[in-house]
C-alpha cells in the first residue's frame, strides 16, 4: 500500500476511485434505484390522485395541504419516524423519498390538468367523447409535460435524500461519505461519494428536462414549424 | 322532427338563462338564433345536445326522449361548432378534423379521404393536414372547427357563432358553403348569430331571443314584414324594415338576357361578339348552357396572339347566385366584393339570367320614387277629407 499522506487530495480522488471503482459504481446504482423506486411508487399514487383532485376540486385543499405539510417535516426526522415503524435499511429509505415526492408530483399533475383551456376540454366533450376519452386523448397529453416537470423536481430532491439514507443503512452514495467523515483526512473520500451524487442529480435534471420538453406540445410544435420553413 | 317544449334552464345561483322555451323544428329546416349577449342562445343550442342539463322541460328528437338518450352517442351523432372554437393543440388539423370519425372508429383511409375532401372546400391547402392549430390564423382555425362538424356527415348540426372571427368575404364564401351543404344533404341547422344580415341571408326561420325569453320565431320576411314587439323592430333595425317594404323581390324579376358564348368557339369570334353587343364581359357556357366562367377584355389582352380559343384563356372563378334568390342578397354581394354584375344559374347551373349594377340603380330608384307617390297620395287623402 502506498503512503497516502503524501499525496495532495485529488492525487488521492483518483487513487480511491482508481482502487474501489466498482464499490462506488455499484453504491451509485444503488443510489440512483433507491431514488427511482421512491419516485415512481409517488407517480404511481401521486399521479391519479391529482387527477382525482383536478376533477373534485373539494378534495383539492385537503390533499395538497396534507402533502405540504409532509414536504415541511425535516428529512432526518421523517426517516427516523419511519424507521421506528419500517425499521433500519433500503424500505424506509424508499418510502421517504416516497412521502417527499408526493407533493411536487400531485401538484404538478392538478395544475397541469387545471390549466389546460376550458374550451378545448368542452370541445372533446361536444365532439362525443366519454369522460375517460376526455382524460387520455386530451388532458394527459396537454399536462403530460408540466407533470414530468413534478416528477424531475421530485427525482432531484429524492437523490438527495437517499444520500442522508446511509445513516440508517440503506447503502448508497452517502455510505462512501458517512466512510469519508470517519477516516482521518478523508477528504478524498468524501469527493467520492459527493461527486457522484450530484452528478446523478444533474445528469436526471437535464435528462428529464430534454423529455419534458419534447412532450410539450406547444414546443413540438415550433419545432415543427422551424422544418416546414 | 325536433321539438322542445317549456324548456328553461336556472343555473346555479339562480340565473335563469333559458325560459319556457318552445320551438318546433322540420327536419331540413335552417334555424337562426339571434340576439343580444347575454340571451341564452349558446345555452338553448347546449341543451339540445346535452352540454347543458335543462332544468326543466321536454325535448324530443323524432319522437325520442333526448334527456333519455345516452349523451355521448347523442352527441356523436350531432355536429357542434362551440363559440370558442377549442381545436385540440396537440392534434394535426387532419386529426382534428376527424375526431368524431375517430371516435366513431372509421378505417384511416375513410378518415384520411373526409380531411382532404373537406379541406378543399373551405378554400385551404391540404398542406395544412399536417399542421397544428397554433400554426394557423383565428379565422382558419375557426373554418377547421366548421368542418369538425361535418365530418362525420351529422343530420343535425348545431353552430355557435360560427363565423365571429372571419372578415367579411371568407364570411360570405362559408355561408354560402354552409347553407348549399345544408340544402344539397337536407340537413336541419341550428346556427347562432348575433348578425342580422347573416340571419336573413341563411335562416328558413328566425328565432329572437331576449333575456331567456324567446320573442319572435318566424321566416325573416315575417319577421321584417311583422316585427313581434318594439324590441324586434329595433334588433332588426330601420334601415331593413324600409328596404323590405316594397313587395319582396327575387332575381328572377330584375334580370336581364346575358350575352354568352359557348366554350368552344375562338377568340376573335368573341371579340366580334363583345364589339357587336357593346359589352365587356361574356359568359363562357358549354354546350348545354351549363355555366363555366367568364371573359372580359382584360383576360385576354395581350394574349391574343398566342391564345386563340375561348377554352383557353376564360375565368373559372366566377361568383353567381340561384335562380329565385332574393335580390337583396344579390345586391349585397355585387357591392361588398365589388362586382360589376352577377349571373343567375337555375338548378342545372344554366345560365338564365344577369343582374347588373344598372338594374339596382333602377330598383333603388323604382323603391324611392315608390315611395314618394305613396307619400304624395296620402296627402292627397288628408287634403280631401
Ligand atoms: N355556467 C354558467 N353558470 C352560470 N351562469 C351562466 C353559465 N353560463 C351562462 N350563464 C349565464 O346565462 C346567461 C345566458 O348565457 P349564454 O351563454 O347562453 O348567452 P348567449 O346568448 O350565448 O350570449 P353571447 O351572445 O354573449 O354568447 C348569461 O347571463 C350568462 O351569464
Ligand atoms: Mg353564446
Amino acid at each position: 500500500m502506498q503512503d497516502m499522506s503524501q499525496m495532495s487530495t485529488t492525487e488521492q480522488f483518483f487513487y480511491y476511485m482508481q482502487e474501489n471503482g466498482l464499490y462506488v459504481f455499484s453504491q451509485f446504482l444503488d443510489h440512483f434505484l433507491i431514488s427511482i423506486y421512491g419516485v415512481l411508487l409517488a407517480a404511481l399514487i401521486g399521479i391519479p390522485l391529482g387527477i382525482l383532485i383536478s376533477k373534485y376540486s373539494k378534495l383539492s385543499g385537503v390533499v395538497i395541504t396534507l402533502a405540504n405539510i409532509i414536504q415541511t417535516i425535516p428529512a432526518l426526522a421523517l426517516m427516523a419516524i419511519l424507521m421506528l415503524v419500517l425499521g433500519l435499511g433500503k424500505t424506509t429509505v424508499i418510502v421517504t423519498v416516497f412521502f417527499y415526492s408526493l407533493l411536487p408530483i400531485i401538484k404538478n399533475t392538478y395544475v397541469g390538468i387545471k390549466n389546460i383551456n376550458k374550451s378545448i376540454t368542452d370541445a372533446g366533450r361536444g365532439m362525443g367523447m366519454t369522460k375517460a376519452q376526455v382524460l387520455y386523448m386530451v388532458e394527459l397529453p396537454l399536462s403530460l409535460s408540466v407533470i414530468i416537470t413534478g416528477i424531475r423536481i421530485a427525482l432531484v430532491v429524492a437523490i438527495g435524500i437517499t444520500a442522508i439514507g446511509a445513516f440508517i443503512g440503506a447503502g448508497g452514495l452517502g455510505d462512501i461519505i458517512i466512510r469519508g467523515t470517519n477516516a482521518t483526512d478523508g477528504t478524498a473520500i468524501i469527493i467520492a461519494g459527493a461527486l457522484p451524487t450530484a452528478l446523478m442529480a444533474i445528469l436526471s435534471d437535464v435528462l428529464l428536462g430534454l423529455i419534458e420538453r419534447k412532450l410539450d406540445p406547444v414546443k413540438r410544435q415550433q419545432k415543427r414549424i422551424n422544418q416546414v420553413i | 322532427m325536433l321539438k322542445i317544449e317549456n324548456l328553461t334552464k336556472v343555473y346555479r345561483g339562480g340565473k335563469v338563462a333559458v325560459d319556457q322555451l318552445n320551438l318546433d323544428i322540420n327536419q331540413g329546416e335552417f334555424i337562426a338564433f339571434i340576439g343580444t349577449s347575454g340571451s341564452g342562445k349558446t345555452t338553448a343550442l347546449r341543451m339540445i345536445n346535452r352540454m347543458v342539463e335543462p332544468t326543466s322541460g321536454k325535448m324530443t328528437l323524432n319522437d325520442k326522449d333526448i334527456t333519455k338518450m345516452n349523451p355521448v352517442t347523442l352527441r356523436r351523432s350531432i355536429g357542434y361548432v362551440i363559440q370558442q372554437i377549442g381545436l385540440m393543440p396537440h392534434m394535426t388539423i387532419r386529426d382534428n378534423i376527424t375526431l368524431v370519425p375517430h371516435l366513431l372508429k372509421w378505417s384511416k383511409e375513410k378518415k384520411d379521404e373526409t380531411a382532404r375532401r373537406l379541406i378543399e372546400l373551405v378554400n385551404l391547402p391540404p398542406s395544412y393536414l399536417d399542421y397544428y392549430p397554433a400554426q394557423l390564423s383565428g379565422g382558419q382555425q375557426q373554418r377547421i372547427g366548421v368542418l369538425r362538424a361535418l365530418a362525420a356527415n351529422q343530420d343535425i348540426i348545431l353552430m355557435d357563432e360560427p363565423f365571429g372571427a372571419l372578415d367579411p368575404i371568407t364570411r360570405d364564401t362559408l355561408q354560402d358553403l354552409i347553407k348549399d351543404i345544408q340544402q344539397r344533404l337536407n340537413k336541419t341547422v341550428i346556427f347562432v348569430t348575433h348578425d342580422m344580415d347573416e340571419a336573413i341571408k341563411l335562416a328558413d326561420r328566425i328565432a329572437i331571443m331576449h333575456e331567456g325569453k324567446l320573442i319572435q320565431f318566424d321566416t325573416p320576411d315575417n319577421i321584417l314584414a311583422n316585427p313581434a314587439n318594439d324590441f324586434v323592430k329595433e334588433f332588426i333595425g330601420s334601415h331593413r324594415l324600409i328596404q323590405q317594404k316594397p313587395n319582396i323581390k327575387t332575381v328572377d324579376e330584375v334580370m336581364i338576357k346575358p350575352i354568352s358564348i359557348t366554350i368552344e368557339k375562338s377568340l376573335d369570334e368573341a371579340i366580334r361578339l363583345m364589339v357587336e353587343k357593346r359589352v365587356d364581359t361574356l359568359f363562357v357556357t358549354d354546350g348545354d348552357n351549363r355555366l363555366q366562367g367568364y371573359l372580359d377584355v382584360e383576360s385576354f389582352t395581350g394574349a391574343r396572339k398566342t391564345k386563340k380559343s375561348v377554352s383557353e384563356c376564360y375565368e373559372k372563378d366566377i361568383f353567381y347566385v340561384k335562380t329565385g334568390s332574393k335580390l337583396q342578397d344579390s345586391v349585397r354581394r355585387i357591392l361588398k366584393r365589388n362586382l360589376k354584375n352577377i349571373p343567375v344559374v337555375d338548378e342545372e347551373h344554366r345560365l338564365v339570367g344577369l343582374v347588373t349594377r344598372a338594374n339596382i340603380v333602377d330598383i333603388v330608384y323604382d323603391t324611392i320614387w315608390g315611395e314618394e307617390e305613396e307619400t304624395v297620395q296620402n296627402k292627397k287623402e288628408l287634403m280631401s277629407e
